[in-house]
């Protein structure tokens, strides 16, 4: 399973109604956070998991998913939290 | 020592009104992330910003993420408060929250 498949699966529990992964690694071959072989990812991703909760709150529930594979897997993740209704 | 981190960063965090934790300075950002913050903190006309290159000290890089529950660098505090990463401070930024928060510390 490479990171795409991983990150997705990981992120089913929050029963995502979208789950947009963009691997940005290529833009950032070269520099170095990029060395230890980390990737750099966008993450859109809308769920009725973040109803009510803050940015703060959306953010970790995300990470905490995905918490063991940052930084070295996943050197960057930008995110995009969204409950349904917001975008 | 982990807890004297944290103390250190307690004490950075309250002492000073607007912190920005970052991967290098703010004339020489070393990660695209810490360069948006830095901009998004100058086109909020702040003043008085008191930037730590995590990158400088491997203490306070590991120290500053146990202490915010936050894993990623940059971070930015503003009056002993965490706001966010560099994504939050992009939206708030764009929705108009940041400013006044940035204005009232600054």
């Amino acid at each position: 399973m490479d990171v795409a498949q991983e990150i997705h699966q990981r992120l089913t529990v929050l029963q995502p109604e979208l789950c947009d992964l963009d691997d940005d690694s290529a833009a950032h071959q070269g520099h170095a956070g990029a060395a230890g072989g980390g990737g750099h990812y966008t993450l859109t991703i809308v769920s009725a998991a973040f109803v009510g909760k803050n940015r703060i709150a959306r953010h970790r529930q995300v990470y905490d998913l995905l918490q063991d594979l940052m930084p070295h897997t996943i050197h960057a993740l930008a995110l995009k939290t969204y409950a349904p209704g917001e975008i | 020592m982990s807890q004297n981190i944290h103390d250190v960063i307690r004490q950075q965090v309250t002492e000073n009104p607007i912190v920005l934790y970052m991967k290098g300075s703010a004339q020489f950002p070393q990660c695209g992330f810490s360069a948006r913050a830095v901009q998004i903190l100058k086109a909020c006309e702040a003043k008085s910003v008191m930037t730590v290159d995590v990158l400088q000290d491997p203490a306070i890089r590991q120290g500053i993420k146990e202490f915010s529950n936050w894993p990623t660098i940059p971070q930015l505090y503003i009056k002993g408060e965490f706001i966010g990463g560099s994504d939050i401070m992009t939206e708030m930024f764009q929705s108009g929250e940041l400013q006044p928060l940035v204005a009232a510390a600054s």
